[in-house]
């Protein structure tokens, strides 16, 4: 399988005033179709910036992104969101639902934005939640789930328009450690299935779970290294109350 | 369509979380659109009211009376003396091209009997012209005829007020009432008119024919004169050519010179209305504007607290944008906030207009009128308001960076 992510000699300057960071200093890689990559590094290494590219929500100052064969730096606004919308999944440390919406309404959001017609929305999104364990919790509130619950919902939101790649940006930051293994095990599953998973995060031991290392250091790739034999975690799926 | 929708039910839900917020950011459309309807609806009704009254006074009329007269050194105010007579309207009706029909009448005041009943009233002598010239038509019985008038027959037309004082519930057609105890049989009823612009009861009179007014009821030693003629121009475009007409023919046949004042006067009836009514539509004018000033400052109001929802809704904004809506949805989402702001604020205003105008027409007694016109347009223009004063704001949404606006606390 082809490369999903092409990244060449990417830089990005961020010119605050008159001072100049160089978040990225020329990084090159590539992520194959169903790789599980992990992007690690201290704070103010770069990783972020470069999830932030990867995740079309920034363009490289210098340097070319190929998503899927596109060029993506010399996309507009519009193009980029539309990407964002049909190639990339999103899930964030801080989860990032909705409050006052139920967990179908969050996991329908992107499919909202891409024009499907609300019976295919409905049937997509109970899908998506049943694939993370969460089959009839669909009309509980952000708030009424547990943040292991809540984050498995923006996993479904992530899954529900099959992307390319889903991006998790320190998907366990705010997780205690056994739920954190739980939210690594549909990780796992969904990249069984073939989906290409890219995630941020400064712990080891949730980094051991991914099949590859990508270790940012100011601005530069310190080390891209292939876990020959990444931590299992077996999924405890969750029973449907 | 679809996205439309979508963001109306996005914008519904986010006003249902904050009713009270949504309710007083309302608060100032409300008032403003409740006081452009009302202001609207009275000054409509002032208005109507007064071209009510001209239309009740006849249309295109000239009124012409006579000058003043000097008697042991009292002047007695225009219309005393008694210069003009009937055969001043039969020429002006006969040699102006410009008037229509000419209603020389003689007014006097006289106690009216029939039966046990009787009433002080205004009795008019006048030429069947009258009824057209006033657009006065009967609601009973027929008018007297020019062979009436010539023959100075006893017969009469009365008025609305008249027919209930005297006769009550009784027909008056046909009956004999007394005027000055002469005999008159009652061969016509008036309708309804109602007030003049001036307050008086234009029904509480009694229709004479003229040459029997002036020989048999208010007899004096200048025969034949009248004390007012009404005369109705051809068309409202003649009317000023129609007072110069006569102006010129009565100062030819009462010998007016340089050295002799004129004896008479002819008067524009409509144009001191329309002055009035003129004012009065100034007047709503100048209400409607003071009104929408405080649509404007609801306006203000909106964009405040939709600037404040950006604000406080940049995260999830920066999520909507991470999710893949274009610049355009969120612009969408918060316009649509906006117009579900104001157009629900303008229909509650609405209603609350059409109320304020019902209390005071019915407190003041003042006629008011809800046009559809100004509801329509209130309606618009709150949306319109929403559109104007939530642009701002929801481009200011639009334009957040999505990397900044996830990370916002």
């Amino acid at each position: 399988m082809g490369d999903v992510v092409k990244v060449t000699d990417v830089t990005k300057v961020y010119v605050m005033g008159d001072q100049r960071v160089e978040a990225l200093r020329g990084v090159s890689f590539s992520v194959r179709r169903g790789e599980f990559v992990a992007i690690m590094g201290a704070s103010g290494s770069g990783k972020s910036t470069c999830m932030n590219m990867l995740g079309c929500l920034d363009v490289p100052t210098e340097g070319e992104y190929l998503l899927e064969g596109v060029n993506v730096g010399r996309l507009s606004r519009n193009d980029l969101a539309e990407i964002r919308n049909r190639k990339l999944g999103f899930v964030f440390q801080g989860f990032n639902l909705l409050a006052r919406t139920t967990a179908r309404e969050n996991v329908e959001l992107p499919l909202v934005y891409s024009r499907v017609p609300s019976t295919v929305r409905r049937a997509k999104a109970l899908a998506a939640l049943e694939q993370v364990g969460l089959a009839g919790r669909e009309d509980h509130y952000s708030s009424q789930l547990s943040g292991g619950q809540q984050q498995r919902v923006a996993i479904a939101r992530a899954l529900v328009n099959e992307p390319a790649i889903i991006l998790a940006d320190e998907p366990t930051g705010n997780l205690d450690s056994k739920t954190s293994v739980e939210i690594m095990g549909i990780f796992q599953q969904l990249n069984r299935l073939g989906i290409t998973i890219i995630m941020v995060t400064h712990e080891q031991d949730v980094a051991a779970y991914a099949g590859r290392h990508l270790v940012f250091k100011d601005g530069l790739i310190m080390a891209d290294e292939v876990s020959a034999a990444p931590t299992i975690a077996t999924p405890l799926r969750e029973a449907a109350p | 369509m679809t996205t439309i929708l979508q963001s109306f039910l996005i914008a519904l839900r986010a006003l249902r979380v904050n009713k009270m917020r949504a309710l007083l950011t309302m608060l100032g459309i409300i008032i403003g659109i409740a006081a452009v309807i009302a202001m609207v609806a009275i000054g409509a009704g002032a208005s109507k009211m007064i071209s009510d009254q001209i239309a009740s006074i006849g249309s295109n009329l000239l009124l012409v009376l006579p000058g003043s007269t000097t008697s042991g050194g009292l002047r007695s105010g225009m219309g005393g003396a008694p210069t003009l007579t009937y055969d001043d309207a039969k020429a002006i009706k006969a040699e102006c091209p410009s008037v229509g029909n000419v209603a020389p009448t003689v007014r006097g005041t006289a106690q009216v009997v029939y039966g046990n009943q009787n009433w002080s009233t205004i009795v008019l002598g006048v030429t069947p012209e009258i009824l057209e010239v006033r657009d006065w038509p009967l609601v009973a019985g027929k008018a007297f005829t020019q062979s009436d008038v010539d023959g100075a027959a006893k017969c009469c037309l009365i008025g609305d007020t008249v027919a209930e004082n005297l006769f009550g519930d009784t027909d008056p057609l046909g009956k004999v009432i007394r005027i000055k105890k002469i005999p008159f049989v009652v061969v016509g009823v008036l309708t309804h008119k109602g007030q003049s612009p001036q307050g008086t009861d234009q029904d509480d009179t009694v229709f004479v024919p003229l040459r029997t007014a002036q020989r048999k009821l208010f007899g004096s030693q200048f025969p034949n004169t009248v004390n007012a003629m009404m005369v109705q121009a051809q068309s409202a475009e003649v009317l000023k050519k129609a007072e110069e007409e006569i102006l010129s023919l009565l100062d030819q046949r009462h010998r007016i010179g340089p050295s002799r004042e004129r004896d008479f006067s002819v008067r524009n009836l409509s144009e001191i209305l329309a002055v009035s009514e003129q004012s009065s539509k100034v007047m709503s004018i100048l209400l409607g504007a003071v009104a929408s000033i405080s649509l404007v400052v609801g306006g203000i109001g909106i964009m405040n607290i939709m600037l404040v929802s950006v604000t406080e809704r940049t995260r999830e904004i920066g999520i909507r944008m991470a999710i893949g809506a274009k610049q355009r949805d969120i612009l969408l989402q918060f316009l649509t906030e906006a117009v579900l702001l104001t157009t629900c604020g303008g229909i509650i205003g609405m209603g609350l207009g059409v109320v304020l105008a019902m209390v005071v027409s019915s407190l003041m007694e003042w006629p008011t009128l809800i046009s559809t016109n100004a509801i329509v347009v209130a309606f618009l223009f709150s949306a319109g308001v929403g559109v104007f004063f939530g642009f701002y704001p929801a481009r200011k949404a639009a334009a957040l960076n999505p990397i900044e606006a996830l990370r916002y606390e």
